[in-house]
């Protein structure tokens, strides 16, 4: 009972004393981001673990992998035996979080957002909690040159084209993209318009909204495997049919994890996005 | 044998012919040991090779090494309130589950059945869409505990509106209560499809993995808010056993043996919607419990009451603490929401049973 007490007590001072040790050898990284952004740094012998969003570079998934990013389970985290657990925003549960830190293992957030400088503070965090800052500064300045220059060319695009991301399309079903997600900040790097305004997150769209809104292009993820739906049934798609997409052919497919990330390799995906959309017309 | 003789050999408490008294007594000492024996494997076996052993040893002044602190937590704060959890669950969901199909002479009833489990997915589901927006403040105020506590309301709720709804003049109508329950838990289930419809991505994921039912929230605190409910519903459905039995012979003849048919509805309902709606608040659903186990045990010791009800919570609870340990372990260090686990084992070995045991399973 009295061990009880004291560890219950320390949780408490655990909670509010969290610190990053950086020169932690065993971290686990939580987030495809982070972990994308770990590789990146150079930093992966260090790593122990990830979750199971963390899909890239292929190498991560031969890595123990702790579940969903929001489902963590304690014990199972604790098995591993990190010292230092990278985790992206968002991760979870609380009470799972809470039991991590009470147990001494040091816990870094690493902050998301769909932009530049979303990406930019990502990286910061993560190579401050690394104790690699030189080489995070490094890579922030390289990523930084990569997204200036991606915008001097997106700017001198006299008309940006209105593009529709479409997630899924189940059974004739459009789920597409609205404001506020990773397709709606992927499209603004890359010079283009979101061709739906009208509401938050990714939702189904009605067949109508899709011929008034009447996109130049779609872009959708390749998930290969048959499991997308290929190219002649979406531009076949009654509403789809309609558009000025169809009209010209104007499908775009790129591998989900490159083009909706956010992490070290989104300048070059929203690269590969804009000059898919733009062709000669981009600088 | 005549109605007399089955009116007295309820009254006397016992079967002349095939009385299983004796067996049902031993069924429920075989099962007590086995939940002990459950809950120090449930202890000592998860994903990590904290030793409980060692940790009990230590907390004892017996342990002369140095033990990690995160051996303690492991122990301590991880799998202990994590067993204790799965106990009350289990034991709260087989026990709501014998109550309801004896109270709705139903083998279909499970807990379910009098919307707690719509009404609490519907109170969850409000607070993981509306947490930041409308029900900010509420959100604000109970933190942590704003998905539990929100459940709990729901299927509350959800209960009495029902009750209401099937009671006239005095009288709640059982077979009313059934199809209001299933036009209730129908439109509970619409408002919750306009939340799932308005939530985010993330929020799917929630709702997704809170449905699918876990212990891993499990902590001292969780287990301070559900016991205080689930404890005293469990010894108030005991208290009214041998009224439940006198029910079965229909309301009419429980009357002239002198149960009060209304009074049994009333404690039952509200025994029930306790246990469950603490139940699914702090552990979300968990489905198959409360169906299997009391008709496993039915099989065996008989439909009395009086031992189908303690038995139901202890092998309740053995078979949570046994579903757990699978859901911790079979994907570690990930782990697998139990609800997933209990329908996994549960379906096909209660199909069994239903083919091998054609017709005994009608109450």
């Amino acid at each position: 009972m009295k061990t009880l007490l004291a560890s219950l007590a320390v949780s408490a001072v655990a909670i509010f004393g969290a610190h990053a040790d950086p020169s932690s050898q065993r971290v686990l990284s939580i987030g495809g981001a982070v972990t994308e952004i770990v590789y990146a740094l150079g930093e992966d012998g260090r790593l122990i673990g990830r979750d199971s969003t963390s899909t890239y570079p292929a190498a991560a998934r031969e890595l123990p992998d702790v579940g969903y990013m929001r489902a963590l389970a304690p014990e199972g985290v604790l098995s591993i035996e990190p010292d230092l657990i990278l985790a992206h925003e968002g991760s979870g549960p609380t009470e799972a979080i809470d039991v991590l830190k009470s147990a001494s293992v040091d816990y870094v957030e690493v902050p998301g957002g769909f932009s530049a400088a979303g990406i930019d503070e990502a990286i910061r965090v993560v190579a401050e909690a690394l104790g690699v800052d030189a080489k995070g500064d490094a890579m922030r300045a390289d990523i930084a040159a990569q997204m200036d220059a991606l915008a001097e060319s997106v700017g001198t695009i006299a008309e940006k084209k209105r593009v529709l991301f479409i997630l899924s399309m189940q059974d004739g079903r459009v789920l597409a993209s609205g404001t506020g997600t990773a397709a709606d900040g992927i499209l603004a790097l890359a010079g283009a318009q979101n061709a739906i305004l009208d509401f938050q997150g990714y939702k189904q769209l009605t067949d109508e909204a899709i011929i008034t809104a009447n996109p130049d292009a779609i872009l959708m993820m390749d998930r290969g495997g048959g499991h997308a739906a290929d190219s002649a049934t979406v531009l076949g798609h009654p509403a789809l049919a309609a558009t000025q997409a169809a009209k010209d052919g104007a499908l775009i497919r790129m591998d989900g994890s490159y083009l909706l990330g956010f992490g070290p390799r989104t300048a070059d995906a929203a690269l590969d996005l804009a000059k898919a959309l733009y062709g000669n017309d981009l600088r | 044998m005549t109605f007399a003789d089955v009116l007295s050999t309820v009254q006397a408490g016992r079967r002349s012919d095939g009385d299983r008294s004796a067996l049902a007594r031993t069924s429920i000492a075989v099962l007590a040991a086995l939940l002990v024996l459950s809950f120090f494997f449930s202890l000592a076996s998860g994903a990590s090779d904290a030793s409980a052993w060692q940790v009990f040893l230590e907390a004892a002044g017996l342990h002369t090494g140095t033990l990690q602190l995160s051996d303690r937590i492991i122990v301590f704060d991880i799998r202990l309130p994590r067993a204790v959890l799965g106990v009350l669950i289990g034991a709260s969901l087989a026990v709501s589950g014998a109550v309801m199909q004896g109270l709705f002479r139903n083998p279909l009833a499970d807990p379910g059945i009098v919307g707690v489990t719509a009404g609490a997915s519907l109170g969850a589901v409000s607070f993981i869409v509306l947490g930041a927006t409308a029900l900010a403040p509420v959100s604000a105020l109970l933190g942590l505990y704003a998905i539990p506590t929100g459940a709990f309301l729901g299927g509350l709720a959800i209960t009495l509106l029902l009750y209401r709804v099937a009671t006239r003049r005095g009288q709640t109508s059982v077979a009313t209560m059934l199809l209001a329950g299933i036009a209730l838990a129908a439109l509970a289930m619409a408002v919750t499809g306009v939340l799932i419809f308005h939530a985010d991505d993330q929020q799917l994921r929630d709702l997704t993995f809170w449905g699918l039912g876990s212990l891993a929230g499990a902590t001292w605190t969780r287990n301070l808010m559900a016991a205080p409910l689930i404890l005293p519903a469990l010894a108030g459905t005991m208290l009214i056993a041998r009224q439940l039995n006198t029910l079965a012979l229909g309301e009419g003849a429980a009357r002239h043996l002198g149960t009060d048919p209304q009074r049994i509805k009333m404690i039952s309902i509200v025994c029930v919607a306790a246990a469950t709606g603490a139940s699914v608040a702090v552990s979300g659903g968990i489905g198959f419990v409360g169906i299997v186990v009391p008709h496993l045990l039915r099989l065996v010791i008989g439909p009395d009451h009086r031992y189908l009800l303690p038995a139901s919570a202890l092998l309740g609870a053995i078979l949570l603490l046994f579903a757990d340990a699978i859901a911790r372990q079979i994907v570690a260090p990930a782990e697998l929401p139990i609800g997933i686990v209990t329908a996994l084992a549960g379906a096909p070995f209660f199909l069994w049973i239903l083919l091998r045991k054609r017709g005994i399973l009608d109450l």
